[in-house]
């Protein structure tokens, strides 16, 4: 019986441009079977929340290089309660200082990937999280 | 490559003729059967195929029978002379070392002006500035979209008041600088050149660098502000502008480097970053500016990846396209317009968050294909640019780097050091002629602002990208300490940006909007949106708003009420 596919929303919140890895993720986790929105370039954290109410996402992926990530993702969890999705997970990637992580996990974010993580890490861990 | 990058149907002849069938040697012949065959049947190679970082099959051994038909002195020549292989100077770097210029740019105005006076300090010789998201977008530090960015990803400029500060007591006439922004380079050249007029120091003897090229951005970087057109347009008036007023100012860095780093091919880079150059001479042209009154302001930048030897090809053929296009193509007269000037920047993304005392390794070897590629200005990265900005340790050692390789390993002695091996100018070959199949590809879309409207250069990138991914995950590619020697190891102290720069911004910019001719303003940025309107060249406009300490996020709107914004369609 076909199971229902995982939905992610790959998200690049900020003001950067550089899109290498959100579009390496979007494609590898399309390729792992789940089903991928890509929202582009500079979304703010308003327009990925109502992206992900209007989907119905499991997954939000955010991808910042950036350095804006302590600002942006407890804006975006903040709204996220603020819409009664508390039970999406949200995964970061990108160029992430470790003495910033404990304060990004305290605001919700389930995973932090850094730089040299593997695809198949990343699927792997996503599916752990879904199937729970 | 892809089949959807097949989306022309017309076949296109090759620039150069294909590589006449190998004809080995008897001695090479002999080898094989006698050497080579035994070996290989004992000791099979470690690989079933050997290719670069790029994936470009690499073979056993390169002998005179890869260049049967090659002649030294027409496709080699001497440096200093066309076709420019060996280099654009007679002597090379026996007679000046590159110019070392870090990349350094964070906080606000007066912390990079700090930066930038420790390495002077410290020997470097010229200036290269790193801006912050919101000015690379056209933003004042307190518009909302700024939040969280300000100061972070480099410096943050608003005004000319934040102009003056940053070159506070560093002379423009006597140091040259390098300016990374493109969407609004225009504003930002503006507010330099004004500083320098505060300075005292002559424009026409004022040298430095505009990175200013939007094409790459729509391409690889994504931060543009205004469609193709107007942006065209904003380009072309700096050049016509630069002709006039700046002889010695590199108006344009056309850049490969992004392309890189968004995964392209080591022959995407060079093929996209060459097509965007033609690309900015037809549109000078089309202007009505003579071919070699503009193109010799016109400077390129590269990536100098892990895979030396490929790196050294494309830096050697980036050349010879330059002088067969500018000869062939536009008739050029001038020898200036000829010489392909580059800076180069070692790759980023090729830098790991694990291990990275290793990424010093792989710095100084990039570096040196750079040296031996013939650059004429170079940045080295820090060894811990994976998890933020520089700190100054990390810096300095990125500096040493170049340091060592000029005064230290002799590499610097002799011109073109590589020239005549039969790998690197088989190499050499097979890139160029990659590359112009590229080029030709895309004038058979169009041109390149039409090839970036169908998004090749875009899908192409990303195919290149994802292919090299699914190599590393399956480890057919090793990255030392990411999927193979792996070890666990202590946290790094990295620059932690003062959190008080965007206060600190929005302080300034109150205290400026209060303190300047809110009427004076007013009219000036007036006078542009109606010069936008038009056909004139924008620069003496937005050089006056500039002087009346307008901000950039205001000129910036100016245009973007007349020009309106683009948006990309999403490749994934």
């Amino acid at each position: 019986m076909p199971e229902k596919k995982i939905r992610v929303l790959i998200a690049k919140p900020g003001l950067d441009g550089h899109d290498r890895g959100a579009k390496i993720i979007a494609r590898a986790l399309r390729d792992a079977g789940m089903e991928v929105i890509y929202t582009g370039l500079r979304q703010t954290p308003e327009m990925i929340a109502s992206a992900a109410v209007q989907e119905d996402v499991d997954v939000i992926g955010l991808s910042i290089l950036s350095g804006a990530h302590n600002t942006l993702c407890p804006q975006l969890m903040n709204l996220l309660h603020d819409k009664g999705m508390d039970d999406v997970t949200v995964v970061l990637g990108g160029i992430i200082p470790e003495a910033d992580i404990p304060a990004l996990k305290k605001v919700g974010i389930a995973e932090i990937f850094l730089p040299g993580t593997s695809t198949q890490d990343i699927v792997e861990i996503i599916h752990k999280r879904i199937a729970h | 490559m892809s089949d959807e990058s097949k989306v022309s149907t017309q076949t296109v002849a090759p620039a150069e003729p294909p590589s006449q069938k190998r004809k080995p040697s008897g001695k090479e012949k002999a080898w094989q059967e006698n050497t080579l065959r035994p070996t290989l049947a004992k000791n099979p190679e470690r690989q079933a195929e050997f290719t670069t970082v790029s994936g470009y099959p690499i073979q056993r051994l390169y002998t005179p029978a890869d260049l049967s038909g090659w002649d030294a002195d027409r496709d080699l020549g001497y440096p200093g002379e066309p076709p420019y292989t060996r280099g654009i100077h007679s002597t090379m770097h026996r007679g000046r070392l590159w110019t070392m210029r870090q990349f350094a740019g964070f906080g606000a105005a007066e912390d990079t002006n700090q930066r930038f006076r420790y390495l002077l300090a410290q020997g470097q010789t010229g200036l290269s500035t790193a801006f912050d998201l919101p000015t690379l977008m056209g933003y004042d530090s307190d518009h909302p979209l700024s939040e969280g960015e300000v100061g972070k990803c480099g410096v943050a400029i608003s005004s000319l008041a934040d102009m003056e500060v940053l070159f506070d007591k560093i002379p423009l006439a006597n140091v040259t600088t390098s300016m990374t922004i493109n969407s609004p380079a225009a504003v930002i050249w503006a507010m330099y050149l004004a500083v320098a007029e505060k300075q005292g120091a002559d424009w026409k003897k004022i040298s430095g660098t505009l990175q200013n090229d939007i094409l790459k951005e729509y391409i690889a970087q994504k931060e543009y502000i205004y469609p193709p057109e107007p942006s065209m347009r904003l380009v072309i008036d700096t050049f016509e502008f630069g002709v006039k007023n700046t002889p010695k100012f590199n108006t344009i860095s056309i850049s490969g480097y992004h392309i890189r780093e968004a995964g392209s091919t080591a022959i995407q880079e060079l093929a996209f970053t060459l097509r965007d150059g033609l690309e900015y001479v037809e549109w000078g042209m089309r202007r009505g500016l003579d071919v070699d009154e503009f193109v010799p302001q016109l400077s390129f930048f590269f990536n100098a990846h892990n895979d030396f030897f490929e790196e050294i090809a494309k830096y050697r053929a980036a050349r010879r396209i330059w002088h067969k296009a500018m000869v062939e193509r536009y008739k050029s007269r001038s020898p200036r317009s000829w010489a392909l000037r580059f800076h180069t920047q070692t790759a980023g993304c090729s830098l790991t968050a694990q291990q990275p005392y290793n990424n010093v390794v792989r710095t100084a070897i990039q570096a040196l294909a750079a040296v031996l590629g013939g650059t004429q200005s170079l940045h080295t990265n820090s060894l811990d640019e994976a998890w933020a900005l520089p700190t100054e340790f990390a810096a300095t050692i990125a500096l040493r780097t170049q340091q060592i390789i000029a005064h230290e390993t002799g590499v610097a002695n002799t011109v073109d050091a590589l020239g005549g091996s039969y790998f690197v100018e088989t190499l050499t070959n097979e890139v160029e002629r990659g590359a112009w199949d590229y080029i030709e590809k895309i004038d058979a879309l169009g041109g390149m602002v039409a090839a970036i409207e169908r998004g090749y250069p875009q899908r192409e990138i990303s195919e290149a990208s994802y292919r090299y991914q699914v190599e590393v995950d399956k480890k057919e590619k090793i990255i030392v300490g990411v999927n193979d020697f792996v070890t666990k190891e202590k946290p790094l102290d990295i620059l932690q940006i003062d959190e008080t720069v965007a206060a600190r911004q929005g302080d300034r910019l109150r205290k400026l909007r209060a303190e300047r001719s809110g009427d004076e303003v007013a009219r000036r940025l007036s006078a542009l949106r109606k010069a936008a309107q038009g056909t004139e060249n924008l620069m003496p406009y937005i050089f006056d708003a500039v002087k009346s300490y307008a901000t950039l996020g205001e000129i910036c709107d100016a245009m973007r009420e007349v020009f309106g914004t683009y948006e990309e369609i999403a490749i994934t």
